[in-house]
């Protein structure tokens, strides 16, 4: 996704290289080639592509990657400031 | 056996003499098919109901037949579209009924699969149903449909509706384990935010192998023995797919956009004739067109042009492209109109712009939430102000002017 780009230095992805098992699975599931496997460890090659969708956190089997997940849309996020994080359902016909 | 005597019904209960096959007229006969002169025997009988009928039951259109496994029939589907299928594609994307495109979770084969065959789990959004059994013609393959209440898989995956609980959920209640003689599920990609594999190993000993992003690319990832190229593994977001989505934006605007010309009315009635007809109608057109200008800059511009935008932030775009869209309403339909009423009328487009815009980062695949929450901190407050200093300048200029 070169050609799209967001906004840079804001993502909570941190990767933690000494619990890194060198399994590659966050290779596999990030949708934005944020992950490559250098030397039988992650590391983290594109830290701005990085869009908090939590799948490499949520697959991690060592838990070296962490991220808030979250879905970046505007109308969700204007609903948890409205009706807070519980009631605000993306969806219910407003969005994705 | 005495002969009963029965008060016949008008129109001939009693069978007629011509076919031979008529029961001992003992009660009315009602007529089997249609009425009138052929009482029996009408055409002949079509094909016996197939034994997959089920009553109060009506089979999907995309059914074909079944296949018959340990686990039971399972439904075949159709790999080409029909008619409804267009129409369905069409009416989810104008946003019509556009939360009731659900398919019946559960098992579905496409082809002859057996019980090598991989197994596809999807989404019960018909849509990436859809998508998906299109691109299967010729392949032999199991679809686990999951029930993510008719959600599609990248959003249910966001939701936790697509999650490693439903997965496993059915899989037991379809009885995989009978029906195939291997461990593996083929998952989306996109469903990892929700998935965690280890977590369905663990309950019901499938492995999870990660499929490709798109549903085009799922023959050629079989045909590589389940390995994906790199590009098959990132979110891409072309022209078309930016396009197809603006409809639905659009028409999720009917709401605010009702507020929207009512306060139009309102503050173009505002004048020193104050309410009088005359200079009301002329002045709520402009500004309506003006607003007309923002949308169309906030809601197809910048999802047509978003690679091109200058800027990152999508509130910024909207700005841009706000900014542009009124300059050339006004430069086509106001060419008469004040310094203070353009300044006015640019600002309202701008303000609505953006906001559209900013509001287009939940279609997207590649905006982070932290991305989004700092930009709109920046920029509502950006919005609310043009827009308040639309209004003032709209009414002040009716005074000036």
């Amino acid at each position: 996704m070169e050609t799209f780009r967001y906004l840079a230095g804001v993502t909570t992805l941190r990767l933690d290289e000494t619990a890194c098992t060198g399994c590659g699975t966050c290779t596999l599931v990030c949708p934005h080639g944020v992950f490559r496997l250098d030397h039988r460890k992650a590391a983290i090659v594109d830290r701005d592509g990085c869009m908090e969708c939590g799948a490499c956190a949520k697959n991690c089997p060592s838990r070296a990657v962490a991220v808030t997940p979250g879905v970046g849309c505007a109308s969700y996020i204007i609903q948890t400031w409205i009706k807070g994080k519980a009631a605000a359902a993306c969806g219910g016909g407003d969005c994705c | 056996m005495a002969r009963i005597e029965v008060p016949q019904e008008p129109g001939g209960g009693i069978p007629k003499e011509a076919c031979g096959c008529a029961p001992p007229p003992v009660f009315p006969v009602i007529p089997p098919c249609g009425s009138g002169d052929s009482p029996c025997c009408g055409p002949p009988a079509g094909a016996r109901s197939s034994p997959y009928e089920r009553p109060g039951y009506r089979l999907c259109r995309f059914v074909e037949g079944f296949v018959d496994t340990p686990a039971g029939p399972v439904p075949r589907v159709a790999t080409r579209w029909d008619r409804s299928d267009v129409w369905i594609t069409l009416a989810a994307r104008i946003g019509i009924r556009r939360n009731r495109y659900r398919i019946a979770p559960g098992l579905y084969a496409v082809g002859a699969p057996d019980a090598d065959a991989p197994v596809l789990v999807t989404a019960n959004y018909r849509l990436s149903f859809n998508a998906l059994r299109r691109e299967l013609a010729g392949l032999n393959v199991w679809i686990l449909v999951l029930d993510t209440r008719g959600i599609n898989v990248w959003c249910a995956a966001g939701k936790g509706t697509f999650d490693s609980r439903e997965i496993i959920r059915q899989v037991n209640l379809s009885g995989l384990g009978k029906v195939v003689s291997h461990l593996k599920l083929i998952l989306p990609q996109l469903s990892a935010p929700g998935v965690d594999a280890a977590e369905v190993k663990q309950a019901c000993g499938f492995k999870a192998v990660w499929g490709p992003i798109r549903a085009t690319d799922i023959a050629r990832f079989l045909v590589a023995g389940m390995k994906a190229e790199p590009p098959m593994r990132r979110a891409s977001f072309t022209l078309a797919e930016r396009l197809v989505l603006v409809p639905v934006e659009v028409t999720l605007l009917r709401k605010p956009t009702l507020w929207m010309v009512l306060s139009i009315f309102l503050l173009s009635g505002i004048g020193p004739h104050l309410f009088a007809p005359n200079p009301t109608w002329p002045r709520a057109l402009q500004a309506l067109a003006a607003y007309g200008a923002g949308v169309v800059s906030g809601a197809l511009l910048v999802p047509a042009l978003l690679p091109w935008i200058p800027g990152k932030a999508f509130a910024l775009k909207g700005a841009l492209t706000g900014l542009a869209g009124g300059a050339a309403m006004l430069w086509l339909f106001a060419r008469s109109l004040g310094s203070l009423e353009c300044f006015a009328l640019l600002m309202l487009s701008m303000a609505v712009s953006s906001y559209l815009a900013m509001n287009f980062t939940g279609a997207t695949p590649f905006t982070s939430p932290s991305g989004v929450e700092k930009e709109m901190r920046r920029a509502i407050p950006l919005q609310a102000g043009a827009l308040i200093l639309a209004g003032t300048a709209w009414v002040g200029s009716a005074y000036l002017g």
